[in-house]
């Protein structure tokens, strides 16, 4: 039975990306899959204004970052993430945690925390 | 050989000469090198304006599926009012002697040979002026595009600027700029603030009430596409405008220059002004709201620009920018109409108030030329000048609302002016003309 691993789910302000992606590098996170989304939640959306009429965005830009990791790591990249991604404002996201069963490297056939 | 061939030119328009006595008192021009360069460049600022200033500016303000159909309105309008205008619009706007209409004596550019020049604009080939001309009928018709962008037909909108041109343009055209009524009364139009922006404001207005509003209009997120484009577009018809209002003068003159500068210090005090209202308001400054500001400057001088002094130019543009402002983000929810892209609210109002405040505005020190003692208005102490712009205004809008009118109900019994529920839906790009942007 190998060691767990955990996906960790994080959806965050995209001008955030950059220092999440550099304080998880420094505790030793090598990789994650950044996407370009769209959501709200309690923020629900801005509003915009041309020429007087006002228009209700509700889905706003978001960036959701895919990791998967041995599971000590876990409370460590979770507390990075939320102390880069954090500016005290409504919409800065969440982190969600779910458990991974299997990982494999697709050029060495390394499989689970080998593979990560 | 050529020779021959312009001989037979010069027989036409030696008959023309016979036939119209104030021609021939006033026609003999001599074709001057700097104004003929000058009125070139000119003529090439204001297509400019049309491709791609406008394409631009308006095809960033409508939603993505939408752009390309509405740059396209821009293109066919190029494509289709040059041909009309070479062949018979501009002879009925600017030959002959009557009152209302000119006569056929230019169509297809007869009697216009290497030599000749228009009583109108005597130092430069005729053949310039009738091209210059043509770029103002052609940004005039693309322009009402604007308020009926998302919806109309491309089928409806080519036969609406085929004939709009001659019920509402050429006639227009002539009677304040080709020898017409309102040009015997002493009616100021520089650059078209009655002929090309009151005209196409209110073509827009009629076009945008008859069409009826968007699907989803007051509802649904129809947000600008890409403001970038429209910032970029507006930065070509701001450029542009140099051409329009400073070749107005028809020569490279002192006149033009002063045009010139009227023009852009407009613009600016109308980005200011719009701008500041919007962050007075709102508590942000948009950009749509700067270069609508600018355009409304820019359309607002443009029927005073020759006649009033640089400092005037602020003036007018401050009030465009106020006053346009109010018609674009209150007047139009007030009265619910959906013009689109406010070719009312910028053009319209800023072409009825331009004009008349070149009554106001008109400098004698500026108006006068060589035997002509000038126009005082307003503020010189003379309310005459006033009174003239006022009935200007009047006649343009009652024949603009009659003839856009006429217009659509012709072309509506041809084809439908709008496309279907299901096509406005999907997009004009896939509908119209199969062709989409992608990612």
């Amino acid at each position: 039975m190998s060691a767990q691993m955990k996906i960790i789910t994080a959806i965050i302000k995209p001008f955030k990306l950059d220092e999440v992606r550099e304080a998880l590098t420094e505790i030793g996170v090598h990789g994650m899959t950044a996407t370009e989304v769209k959501g709200y939640g309690r923020q629900k959306g801005h509003a915009e204004i041309y020429r007087g009429a006002e228009y209700i965005v509700a889905f706003l830009p978001k960036v959701k970052i895919d990791m998967a990791l041995p599971e000590a790591l876990v409370d460590r990249a979770i507390e990075a993430i939320r102390l880069a991604a954090y500016t005290g404002h409504i919409g800065d996201g969440k982190i969600f945690v779910s458990p991974l069963e299997r990982a494999m490297r697709i050029r060495t056939g390394e499989t689970d925390s080998d593979a990560l | 050989m050529p020779r021959v061939r312009w001989d037979r030119f010069g027989a036409a328009l030696g008959a023309t000469l016979v036939a119209c006595p104030a021609l021939a008192q006033d026609g003999g021009g001599k074709i001057d090198g700097a104004d003929t360069a000058f009125m070139i460049a000119a003529t090439a600022l204001v297509l400019m304006m049309t491709l791609p200033g406008l394409a631009l500016f308006y095809s960033g303000m409508v939603r993505k599926k939408n752009v390309l159909a509405t740059m396209a309105q821009s293109l066919i309008a190029t494509a289709l009012v040059s041909l009309l205008w070479i062949g018979v619009a501009y002879s009925l706007a600017f030959s002959g002697e009557g009152a209302f209409i000119g006569d056929a004596s230019r169509s297809l550019l007869a009697g216009i040979g290497i030599d000749t020049v228009s009583p109108f604009a005597k130092t430069i080939p005729e053949i310039l002026f009738m091209l210059y001309q043509m770029t103002f009928a052609v940004i005039t018709c693309a322009l009402v595009a604007g308020s009926v962008a998302e919806r109309m037909k491309f089928s409806a909108f080519m036969l609406f600027c085929a004939l709009w041109l001659f019920i509402v343009y050429v006639p227009s055209a002539h009677w304040v700029w080709g020898g017409g009524f309102l040009q015997k009364m002493g009616l100021l139009d520089f650059a078209g603030g009655t002929v090309v922006h009151i005209n196409a404001g209110i073509a827009g207005l009629v076009c945008a009430l008859v069409l009826g509003s968007r699907v989803g209009f007051g509802r649904e997120n129809l947000s600008p596409f890409d403001l970038s484009l429209a910032v970029v577009g507006t930065g070509l018809l701001w450029v542009g405008w140099f051409g329009f209002n400073g070749g107005s003068a028809l020569a490279a003159n002192s006149r033009a220059v002063f045009a010139i500068v009227a023009t852009h210090l407009a613009a600016c005090a109308g980005a200011l002004v719009w701008s500041g209202l919007e962050w007075f308001q709102r508590g942000k400054p948009s950009v749509l709201g700067v270069i609508s500001g600018a355009v409304a400057g820019l359309g607002t001088i443009t029927p005073a620009s020759g006649y009033v002094l640089p400092w005037h130019g602020v003036v007018i543009g401050m009030i465009a920018g106020g006053v346009c402002y109010w018609f674009c983000t209150v007047a139009k929810y007030k009265f619910r109409y959906d013009d689109t892209l406010d070719v009312f609210g910028v053009h319209g109002v800023g072409g009825i108030m331009g004009t008349l405040l070149a009554g106001v505005f008109a400098t004698r020190a500026i108006t006068a030329s060589e035997g002509d003692p000038g126009v005082a208005g307003l503020l010189e102490g003379d309310p005459h000048q006033l009174y003239v712009q006022a009935i200007g205004v009047l006649v343009t809008i009652v024949w603009g609302v009659i003839g856009t009118m006429a217009t659509l109900k012709i072309v509506s019994m041809i084809t439908p002016l709008r496309v279907t529920y299901d096509d406005e839906r999907e997009g004009l790009d896939i509908a119209l003309h199969g062709e989409a942007l992608h990612q």
